[in-house]
């Protein structure tokens, strides 16, 4: 093989990973790798100042990835990523806050943190990665999981209704809603971009393969097969209603960027109604 | 582009160059980087890694375009890949 | 700013009030909360008190996002806090596990209410002190404190900021409706007389720097969020780089530290105060509010006669073992009061090992015990025979 004994440069991710952690816990063909590594790509692209970054996780499978980014990184309790996420951002408003973490942590156990998060719109990027399940305790069924799919807690198929995760966090306010598959990495990677750069509660949701329990539970095959899922079923629709933009896996999963909007974050509002500052004395007032 | 005929003035196509670097003994054989290359660059090695996978070898090393399609997809950190030109500009434009 | 934090003076003001006060001295920046009675007031006051010292004041959702938000704006570097009473602190004890575990400075004052459940939410009790020890699951060191009057409780949140940043861990501050809702004398000292500790910074280059490594007095040096040093916070097992690792062995280092760090230093943190220890031949132990009904109680059975001596618990937890040890062997009798049916006496027991008689003069909560049932109570002590 040419080029082994040559100097390389090295895994271009790299100097945003924990390197002595990987490879990471998440199992083979599990797409929050992928995914992991769109936030990466989004953050080497920006050029974010890597000591001005934070990530906050809760619990899960996706919990893992603040276990991997070399930036400071909390790995906090199920549910509970947001608000600690809230009370890092409004001490620090200078970091840059990204919350990563997975469906049922957000929208479960967590979902009243994360509407009131985005209705007070606390400034951070939200990833939640929807695998349709909760994989890290072995496939029960999730607030994601489509009706009459099939989890060890729902052997015959659930009898649930998932929720739509863009629509209820576009109707709680928050001012960026987008949603993409593992598959639209370099679609993903721009968003994530974007959203960080955007002020206030950004929301992105990626559809992710869990083929060693979802799918194989629900007989979808390998993660390939449902990355052709992804391919096949994925229709852009920007600027859509979230509300139309469901996730149908015998039918349209609806993905794209659906709001896009700028509204004045918890802190504007409380230097202007609570401290009465106006814009021009916009200096952090945090004595530390 | 098509074209009816090639036009005259039609600058000679440049295409990139990439070499891929696959570190194996993070590789969990998803597959994903040998499914979605463009160009077919890959292909599912016979060998274990430490862990038991088979991770992809490079095949077909002259067809790599440099895409990164295979860095952006794979889930590990496992592979990647390098401009050619960069690194061999004075080969390269000889 | 820190000059400007807190006016020098004699006020009259209700406790929770005074706790305000006091956290704001102490030099916090950030209350997360959720409305409750009893301790509504503390949120009330610090929605005035923090946007006029630069601080941020925001109601969270419910408690479980009051605590959360707490220990991430503690890693942000800002001294934090909230207040409950009962069903909130129920809610917040998986984070205050999660403060324990990832040893991160924050202030929880629980102005405690009659319970189980709902209970008396406008009356006193002392029932949440085996909460404030064991809530959280797993095992783990606390402290906690037990203020009887405004001023203590404008004095113990100071030394709860203080016990917080330096040994790393959430310090709960044990008050109960009484104090929180009495109006009485608080002084405030000039503020450059209130000795303030502020959490160790690590000076040590980022790479290699381990941040879970116990420093000299047993408490890590810890960076905050932003210092450059990158580090990870997890509430799962870790070692001293922080990293999760799935072993029993590192179950025992990081367990067998973090009971150490308190264990250890604990004859720096238990602060207590007697009265006539030196001539009694029975105690009476008690804390918070119920200290004031002991306190009367005693005087009282003083003038007739009686050698009784008093122990306040000014620091319930760690509990002060070697000294209700030492007491447990010269005197006849330990008489424990306190507005439950049975909590803080079980360490009197567990200490006094049968070599005094223990007494308990209980209330099942929804008023003060009156001194009183404390008198009957050291009377039936020293006339009982050996042990219940």
């Amino acid at each position: 093989m040419r080029g082994k004994k040559r100097e390389l440069p090295g895994h271009p991710m790299d100097r945003l990973l924990r390197v002595d952690r990987i490879p990471h816990i998440w199992c083979s063909g599990c797409g929050i790798g992928t995914i992991f590594g769109g936030v990466l790509a989004a953050i080497q692209k920006l050029d974010i100042d890597l000591n001005k970054l934070a990530m906050v996780s809760g619990i899960g499978c996706t919990g893992r990835m603040a276990g991997y980014i070399k930036v400071d990184s909390f790995h906090t309790t199920h549910g509970r990523a947001i608000p600690f996420a809230t009370g890092l951002k409004l001490a620090r408003p200078d970091i840059k806050v990204i919350v990563a973490s997975g469906d049922g942590d957000l929208f479960a156990i967590g979902g009243n943190h994360l509407i009131h998060a985005a209705r007070r719109n606390i400034d951070m990027t939200v990833i939640c990665v929807n695998n349709l399940n909760y994989g890290m305790t072995g496939g029960q069924q999730a607030p994601s999981t489509p009706l009459g799919f099939k989890t060890t807690t729902t052997p015959e198929g659930s009898p649930e209704e998932p929720f739509n995760f863009c629509y209820l966090a576009a109707a709680c306010g928050a001012v960026y809603v987008a949603r993409w598959t593992a598959l639209h990495i370099r679609l993903l990677t721009n968003s994530i971009a974007e959203a960080l750069q955007k002020k206030g509660f950004t929301f992105i949701e990626i559809l992710c393969p869990c083929p060693s329990v979802f799918g194989r539970r629900n007989k979808m095959g390998n993660a390939l097969e449902t990355l052709k899922l992804y391919h096949d079923r994925s229709v852009i629709k920007n600027e859509i209603d979230p509300k139309e933009a469901g996730i149908d896996l015998f039918g349209e999963i609806v993905v794209g960027k659906f709001v896009d909007r700028e509204r004045p974050t918890f802190i504007d509002y409380y230097r202007s109604i609570v401290c009465h500052e106006t814009p021009e004395d916009n200096v952090i007032r945090i004595a530390r | 582009m098509r074209f009816w005929r090639r036009p005259l003035d039609m600058p000679p196509v440049k295409l990139s160059r990439g070499e891929v670097i696959i570190l194996p003994e993070r590789c969990k054989g998803c597959g994903f980087c040998i499914a979605y290359c463009p160009r077919g660059v890959l292909a599912l090695s016979e060998e274990f890694n430490k862990k038991g996978y088979h991770p992809p070898y490079v095949k077909e090393a002259d067809k790599c375009v440099n895409c990164h399609f295979c860095e952006i997809i794979c889930p590990e950190f496992a592979i990647y890949s390098i401009n050619l030109f960069e690194k061999e500009g004075e080969k390269a434009g000889a | 700013m820190r000059d400007k934090a807190v006016e020098k003076g004699i006020y009259f003001m209700n406790g929770d009030h005074a706790c305000c006060e006091g956290a704001i001295a102490a030099g916090c920046r950030f209350f997360a909360g959720y409305p409750i009675t009893p301790a509504t007031e503390v949120a009330e006051r610090m929605s005035i008190r923090l946007p006029q010292v630069g601080g941020i004041y925001i109601q969270m959702e419910d408690e479980i996002a009051s605590m959360a938000a707490i220990l991430g704006a503690s890693w942000g570097g800002v001294k934090a806090m909230t207040s409950t009473s009962g069903p909130g602190f129920s809610l917040m004890m998986e984070n205050i596990g999660l403060g324990v575990c990832t040893e991160t400075p924050c202030v929880i004052c629980n102005v405690q209410r009659a319970g189980p459940s709902t209970g008396l939410p406008t009356n006193v009790a002392q029932g949440d002190m085996m909460q404030a020890r064991w809530g959280s699951h797993g095992h783990y060191e606390i402290i906690a404190l037990s203020p009887s009057s405004p001023q203590e409780m404008f004095d113990m949140t100071i030394l709860a900021f203080n016990l917080s940043e330096e040994y790393r861990i959430p310090v709960l501050i044990m008050a109960d409706e009484v104090v929180g809702h009495m109006n009485e004398r608080v002084v405030i000292p000039d503020i450059e007389e209130i000795e303030i500790v502020n959490r160790a910074k690590p000076h040590a280059p980022p790479e290699g720097y381990l941040p879970y490594r116990p420093g000299p007095n047993g408490v890590p040096i810890l960076p905050n969020c932003g210092d450059g040093y990158r580090i990870h916070v997890t509430g799962l097992t870790h070692d001293e780089r922080g990293y999760p690792v799935m072993t029993a062995d590192a179950q025992a280092q990081m367990v067998e530290h973090l009971v150490n760090k308190i264990v250890l230093n604990r004859e720096k943190i238990i602060k207590t105060t007697s009265f006539y220890l030196d001539d009694a031949e029975v105690v009476v132990i008690s804390y918070g509010i119920t200290f004031r009904s002991a306190r009367s109680a005693v005087e009282q059975i003083r003038e007739a006669g009686v050698r009784a001596g008093l122990l306040k618990l000014d620091t319930v937890w760690p509990f002060p073992e070697e000294l209700v040890r030492s007491l447990a062997r010269n005197v006849k009798a330990l008489v424990v009061a306190e507005i439950n049916l049975g909590q803080m006496v079980r360490e009197v027991e567990r200490c006094a090992a049968g070599r005094c008689r223990v007494h308990l003069v209980p209330h099942h909560g929804g008023a003060v015990i009156r001194p009183e049932r404390i008198i009957e109570g050291i009377r039936a002590a020293l006339k009982r025979k050996r042990n219940r």
